[in-house]
């Protein structure tokens, strides 16, 4: 009985792994660097995800809190990331 | 007899966040435009995370209700714990897909088959 409802959250979290490799092809091959951050974006929130679909399906906390500073350190890099594009001009791409 | 309805509800939430996570990571490689991809990735990855963690609340009550008072302790925190990731998510996300956006204007990025510019004239 306890053993069904687990694999149920470890396919949602295969699913989320799945979406990351696909953001991972964009993050090799984006075009412009703005390209990169949105896919470095995307695999973060979706980390995030896996994290808290392990940490129901291990029954610990630790992997949530996990996920909680994730987020938060991800927005900053993404804060930080998007201030450093933005002092500079892109010379790669035309209108 | 509950706790099959509580695995329905489950399912239900994980295919919800499994179809919208896929629909951000393939809407990366279809769209054409940075403001376009980054419209398709941020909202539905945002919307499939939560409603994975809204699963993951849902088998914690369920948990909570149906083994016992061994266990609640550690449900109740993993209950409240998702709920803090959810808020973090909930906040964190839409700004920084602004600062994203922002910053690509800024670089000099026109969106595809644009014709006019109207925030060149603001500068």
């Amino acid at each position: 009985m306890s053993f069904e409802h687990l694999d149920i959250i470890l396919i949602g979290v295969a699913i989320l792994g799945v979406g990351i490799l696909v953001s991972l092809l964009r993050l090799f091959l984006g075009p412009t660097s703005p390209d990169r951050v949105v896919a470095l974006d995307t695999i973060n929130t979706l980390v995030v995800g896996m994290m808290i679909g392990l940490g129901a399906y291990y029954e610990e906390v630790v992997f949530i809190d996990i996920g909680i500073v994730y987020a938060i350190l991800s927005f900053v890099t993404t804060l930080f990331i998007a201030r450093f594009i933005s002092t500079r001009k892109e010379k790669e791409v035309g209108p | 007899m509950t706790w099959d309805w509580a695995m329905i509800t489950i399912l239900v939430l994980i295919i919800i966040s499994g179809i919208f996570s896929l629909l951000g990571a393939i809407g990366l490689h279809r769209f054409p435009d940075v403001y376009t991809r980054l419209h398709a990735a941020t909202k539905t990855t945002t919307f499939g995370s939560i409603f994975l963690a809204i699963a993951v609340i849902v088998y914690s009550i369920f948990r909570i209700t149906e083994v016992g008072p061994e266990n609640d302790g550690a449900f109740i925190t993993l209950a409240a714990h998702t709920f803090i990731a959810l808020l973090a998510i909930l906040i964190t996300n839409p700004t920084g897909a602004h600062a994203i956006a922002r910053a690509a204007r800024k670089t000099g990025i026109a969106p595809e088959q644009a014709v006019i510019d109207e925030y060149e004239e603001v500068d």
